[in-house]
């Protein structure tokens, strides 16, 4: 492998786990879970849903392409002028990722406006605020952050593409550019981002610890609240990516405090897991265990995050592989861990079968080991002097032992990976239905009141909601023989029809960008 | 949009609700555009000292033509506003003979800009001449693309007017509309406070 194919590996790696991993998981299971959360038969514009689907579907495709006709993009996952610009980088690799990024940007945008009004509007009779459950505020904590950052990233992009397309000067080295501005920009939506694909997780992990452990979540309020506060919080760190810049002490000083600042509430959020775990009667279901294994490996990765944001210090660890092994451990640990531990949650909920428990186990084993085993060696790495993005380095520089131990780890999540699917393959084959709708049987929301897999129209009548665990405590009352408030009568119910409108727009969306292609193109065979 | 329609008196009340859910959400886009500004905005003040030897805004700027479009774009607010008073009450003949006034008065505004960007680059200050012109150009120029938007926006609506006259579904569209259409005012006074007050200050 070469320098220039290695810089382009690692820059879809990036934009790809991030923007089309990490976000379309997350907002598929907004989708499934947040309606049924809440009570709801649909989100609020389902039209605007699809053409966000479809957005997102042309813009990873776009950006998946240039694999295939080759030039990917090469400047790094955030595309860092003055390297992405036209004069370091003439090909068509920055176009199919500034256009790739924009439209699927654009449907993420959509998304957010859409679940914040579905949430705000849309809930069940009762259901207060304070009711929803956790899932549902974690959505809204992340969609708000969606609407104040994806807007930014909307200009960035569109600024570096005017620089390269009509010859603009916004980020270049003449004319009175400044490519900084870039990099201040970017990670204006870049740090928010990377709560927007966390808090849904954390989400996850409290729906999940307060059913298997049988247990009322422990602190509801502070739950809400250190959510609300991260959310906030998210837009106040961003020069923390930068230290090395050279803002000045004061400015430094600043980004350093409110990024230790953001260790509280999620301090909270890791006390609050752990007292509703306390005397509970815990079940270890795989949902269950990869949250169990969530919590000391995001406080791992947490305590790594408050030493790089002693800004003194980041001079040291600054772009070496102790970032590296940082933010892996914070995004696998936390957003990868908590989407796992969702899906298998909600998995009955969405085929109408369960999956098999065993197979699911060897995989977490696989899975929890590669971890520790692919980027425990990278911090040493990092203290070692190792830095990002290097293709290659010398035999006596050391790094060879701990990069191989790194390796195994890999393949070792690597076959946890084929666990899974193993797992699925086999749980589709010998088919065990979910009769019940519940079922774990300690379902506490109200997504667990209804048939599995939901039906189209969700809640044949819409549920009175009585209390924020609502089908636990009705449970409990049934149980007890006591009298729930009375359904309301059966009414017909209008569902949207279907529609192939969502995917020629945004197919629409998809030929200008190709246009941009072929512009890029012209200027390669001009020059 | 995609939805079946329902008759009767409940489905006349989910229809309604259905309008003010739109309106709520659209109240959330015009956040995201404020956002989207905000952006630009702070890209040009962060900029519109570096001329590179280029001209300067002092230079450059024409304050009488940017007062008579600043005056054209208020009034055109005015008269959409006119435009749901009249709907308000009723009457479709005025409300279309509203939008088309205001219609004609963000064209002149658009007419003008256009005049003054080509007046610009005629005189040899084009967006590659220097970052300040990059970050002019394109603040400037993304509010005028919204007014354009407007406009054709604007056109479609009167003609579902003169077709379907005031029912819930236009009715919702022509206070989005007329909300849009504010907003852009909003942030036109900015336009013209930071770049061009500021710039010949």
């Amino acid at each position: 492998m070469n320098a220039e194919h290695y810089n382009q590996i690692f820059t879809t790696h990036g934009v790809i786990m991030i923007l089309f991993m990490a976000m379309p998981l997350m907002f598929g299971l907004f989708n499934v879970v947040v309606p049924l959360q809440i009570g709801a038969r649909d989100v609020a514009y389902p039209f605007l849903n699809a053409l966000s689907f479809w957005l997102f579907f042309w813009g990873a495709m776009l950006f998946n392409v240039s694999f295939v006709i080759g030039g990917s993009p090469d400047a790094g996952w955030l595309a860092y002028p003055p390297l992405s610009e036209l004069s370091h980088s003439p090909g068509v690799g920055q176009n199919f990722y500034i256009w790739g990024i924009q439209i699927s940007g654009i449907g993420s945008l959509a998304t957010g406006i859409n679940f914040i009004v579905t949430i705000l509007k849309m809930r069940a009779p009762g259901m207060k605020l304070m009711n929803m459950p956790l899932f549902t505020w974690s959505v809204f904590a992340s969609c708000t952050i969606i609407i104040f950052a994806f807007p930014i990233l909307t200009v960035t992009l569109a600024l570096l593409f005017i620089d390269r397309f009509a010859g603009a000067h916004f980020f270049t080295l003449d004319a009175g550019g400044n490519p900084m501005m870039y990099i201040n920009l970017i990670w204006m939506w870049g740090h928010p981002e990377v709560y927007i694909v966390v808090l849904p997780a954390f989400g996850i992990f409290s729906e999940i610890v307060s059913t298997f452990a049988r247990k009322k979540l422990f602190g509801y309020n502070s739950m809400v609240f250190a959510m609300m506060t991260i959310s906030l919080l998210s837009f106040f760190t961003w020069v923390h990516h930068f230290f090395t810049m050279g803002s000045g002490a004061d400015v430094n000083a600043f980004f350093a405090v409110t990024t230790m600042a953001i260790a509280i509430p999620t301090g909270v959020k890791v006390f609050n897991w752990l007292f509703t775990m306390y005397k509970g009667r815990i079940r270890f279901t795989t949902p269950m265990m990869w949250t169990i294994a969530f919590i000391p490996c995001f406080v791992v990765g947490g305590m790594t995050g408050v030493m790089l944001s002693v800004a003194p210090a980041d001079f040291q660890f600054h772009n070496s592989y102790f970032l590296i092994a940082h933010f892996h451990q914070v995004l696998i640990g936390g957003v990868v861990f908590g989407f796992f531990a969702g899906l298998y949650y909600w998995w009955p909920k969405m085929f109408g079968f369960t999956l098999n428990e065993r197979l699911g186990k060897w995989a977490f084993w696989f899975w929890n080991i590669g971890f520790y085993v692919c980027f425990m060696p990278q911090y040493v790495l990092g203290l070692d002097g190792m830095t990002r993005r290097l293709y290659t380095y010398d035999f006596d520089m050391g790094w060879g032992p701990l990069n191989l131990v790194s390796t195994i780890g890999g393949f070792l999540m690597g076959i946890g990976f084929i666990f899974q699917v193993w797992q699925i393959a086999y749980s589709i084959k010998h088919h065990k239905r979910d009769e019940t709708g519940d079922a774990w049987e300690t379902g506490r929301t109200l997504e667990w009141s209804i048939p599995s897999p939901a039906p189209m129209y969700n809640f044949a009548t819409l549920p009175q909601v009585i209390d924020t665990d609502d089908w636990w405590v009705k449970k409990e009352k049934m149980k007890n023989g006591e009298a729930l408030p009375p359904a309301p009568p059966l009414e017909p119910i209008h569902m949207p029809k279907n529609s192939a409108i969502p995917f020629i727009k945004s197919t629409l969306w998809f030929s200008p960008a190709s246009a941009s292609y072929g512009t890029g193109c012209g200027w390669r065979f001009l020059r | 949009m995609a939805q079946s329609t329902v008759t009767g008196e409940h489905g006349h009340h989910d229809h309604h609700d259905q309008e003010s859910l739109k309106t709520f959400g659209f109240w959330i886009f015009l956040i995201t555009d404020v956002i989207l500004f905000g952006t630009l905005f702070a890209t040009y003040i962060v900029l519109r000292n570096n001329t590179s030897g280029g001209p300067t805004a002092d230079e450059l700027f024409q304050l009488p033509i940017i007062i008579a479009e600043t005056f054209i774009l208020l009034t055109s607010s005015f008269t959409s506003g006119l435009a749901v008073l009249a709907m308000h009450k009723g009457l479709k003949k005025a409300l279309i003979g509203w939008l088309a006034v205001t219609w004609l008065l963000g064209a002149t505004f658009i007419g003008m800009e256009v005049y003054e960007f080509a007046h610009l680059v005629h005189e040899g200050a084009t967006i590659s001449t220097s970052a300040f012109l990059s970050s002019f150009f394109t603040l400037v120029g993304t509010h005028g693309l919204h007014v354009s938007l407007g406009l054709v926006w604007m056109i479609a609506l009167m003609i579902q007017l003169g077709q379907r006259g005031i029912t819930a579904v236009t009715k919702r569209k022509v206070e989005n509309l007329s909300l849009y259409w504010h907003f852009l005012d909003v942030v036109w006074i900015f336009v013209f406070t930071v770049v061009y007050l500021m710039g010949v200050m």
